[in-house]
């Protein structure tokens, strides 16, 4: 038996040594929200949150995350109360089929956290500076992770520079 | 993915214990192996769990370098701020590798032992791959080699080393330290923890069966400034086709001193000692770079697709010392 926590819910679940963090979610804890892309983490359609940190859910074990703090898509919001960060997509229009979107969504979330932090991009020019100014050079190469087969990487930038201002302000 | 059976280590001398037994492997971040094992090119048998081990420090070291622990994040080591300041060459390196999402996953140990990504490694070949199968031949060398090695390889294997960490680590004079079941520690300098394919490209590193990477151990930094250079299909999230390290000082008349570093190029993280002394004691000019990099190139050996990286590498070690020169 594992015991996960998602979205603040513990789930004891009895698993294959095989199983992934991703299909726990999906097919044991039925959270379809989290999207299997390529299954190796190369599109990032399965970014969830562990502990704060944005990872490929894909390539990790589900036994591995015993005690961690995982959260996905649902866990950032719902319908009638969006995460900031699902308002902005639809808002800006930061999707046309969706499938990436959840993936999406969930990196901008840890990419943010990752930029308060001041951690550097290979886009930063000086990586001794700390103070991160999230332009759109940097929030494309810190989102390079992330692949949108239908190529609305205008808008999702647009969303998340919309609420990294937000934030900033 | 084959079955296995798994288990979280406790302490060190138990997951080397459980590691040593034949058929078992750590994992810690799992994101090469795990991608391996779905494709049933890895198949341990057992995994031992070491990502949870106290393993997660970055500390001076008496000396005045830095002990990177094994299980510290390839996110966390270039977010560190001595890294930053005192190693950028290595910050560089780690934020051009791979996504934000690797990066926050992927250890500092593991990504010295990621294997390479010779798609005939990955995906069946026509003349089999002596990496997945020793003796089975190799067939990159006649077959689609655009990303492959024109430094150290073999007639039996042209794969190049696709890391950006270990390509800084090489120019910084890093050393791997391992831990064995013997308990003894060990220090191997990066450049010898790697090996070159030679007849049998299946043994990549001299680590042996059961032994840990504990730390990475870095010497003061060398002087001058340093720059980590990265040449891709893409802009981002692509493995290079060539990249340099440097760390190079000048005084108003000469180089006094200079380090250099392939990847991409080369079957494992390559220093250039020739394009060092080709550098030393000479005027800061194109002219100079030029020999240098004729220098690093010497003996390289394209096999048709590959053989753009040839003058690729040389430019790119130009452009570099150009960029990081400009920035004295």
């Amino acid at each position: 038996m594992v015991a996960l926590t998602v979205n603040g819910r513990v789930e004891q679940l009895e698993l294959d040594t095989r199983t992934t963090l991703l299909d726990a979610l999906r097919e044991h804890i039925h959270l379809t929200g989290t999207k299997k892309g390529c299954d190796h983490g190369q599109c990032g359609a399965c970014t969830v949150l562990v502990n704060g940190r944005r990872i490929n859910s894909c390539l990790t074990l589900a036994v591995m995350h015993e005690d961690d703090e995982i959260v996905t898509i649902e866990g950032l919001g719902s319908p009638d109360k969006l995460h900031p960060m699902q308002a902005s997509f639809v808002e800006c229009d930061g999707f046309q089929c969706g499938y990436c979107t959840p993936g999406q969504i969930c990196s901008a979330v840890g990419m943010l956290e990752e930029a308060k932090a001041g951690w550097p991009s290979h886009v930063t020019v000086d990586v001794s500076v700390t103070d991160i100014e999230l332009t759109d050079d940097e929030i494309r190469e810190r989102m390079s992770g992330n692949v949108c087969r239908c190529a609305a990487y205008p808008n999702i930038v647009a969303a998340i520079r919309d609420v990294a201002r937000g934030a900033r302000s | 993915m084959k079955a296995f059976t798994y288990e979280r280590a406790s302490d060190m001398r138990s997951a080397i214990r459980a590691a040593s037994r034949e058929g078992a492997k750590y994992i810690s971040g799992g994101t090469n192996l795990l991608d391996l094992m779905k494709l049933e090119i890895e198949h341990p048998t057992h995994l031992v769990d070491i990502s949870r081990l106290p393993l997660k420090h970055i500390e001076q070291t008496k000396s005045g370098g830095l002990r990177i622990e094994a299980q510290v994040s390839n996110s966390a080591l270039a977010a560190d701020e001595r890294v930053r300041s005192l190693y950028p060459v290595l910050s560089q390196a780690l934020v051009a590798g791979a996504s934000g999402q690797l990066r926050n996953k992927a250890s500092v140990g593991g990504n010295l032992v990621q294997r390479n990504r010779c798609p005939y490694f990955y995906y069946d070949g026509p003349d089999g791959c002596n990496k997945r199968e020793s003796g089975s031949g190799c067939s990159a060398i006649n077959g689609f080699n655009r990303s492959h090695a024109i430094l150290g390889g073999s007639d039996s294997c042209i794969a190049a080393n696709p890391s950006d960490m270990a390509v800084a680590l090489a120019a910084l004079d890093a050393e791997v330290e391992l831990l064995s079941a013997d308990r003894a520690t060990r220090l191997v300098p990066i450049s010898d923890f790697y090996r070159l394919p030679g007849d049998t490209p299946h043994i990549e590193t001299v680590l042996e069966h059961g032994e840990m990477i504990t730390a990475v151990v870095l010497p003061p930094p060398p002087p001058g400034h340093q720059l980590y250079r990265k040449v891709r299909d893409r802009a981002s999230y692509a493995f290079a086709l060539v990249s340099v390290a440097v760390v190079v000082a000048n005084d108003r008349r000469a180089i006094t001193s200079a380090r250099v570093a392939f990847g991409g190029v080369a079957t494992k993280p390559w220093r250039s000692l020739d394009a060092e002394t080709a550098l030393i004691d000479k005027p800061p000019t194109m002219e100079t770079f030029r020999f240098a990099a004729e220098k690093a190139l010497e003996g390289a050996v394209g096999r048709g697709h590959n053989d753009f990286k040839i003058e690729l590498a040389k430019r790119t070690l130009c452009d570099t010392l150009t960029r990081v020169l400009e920035r004295a």
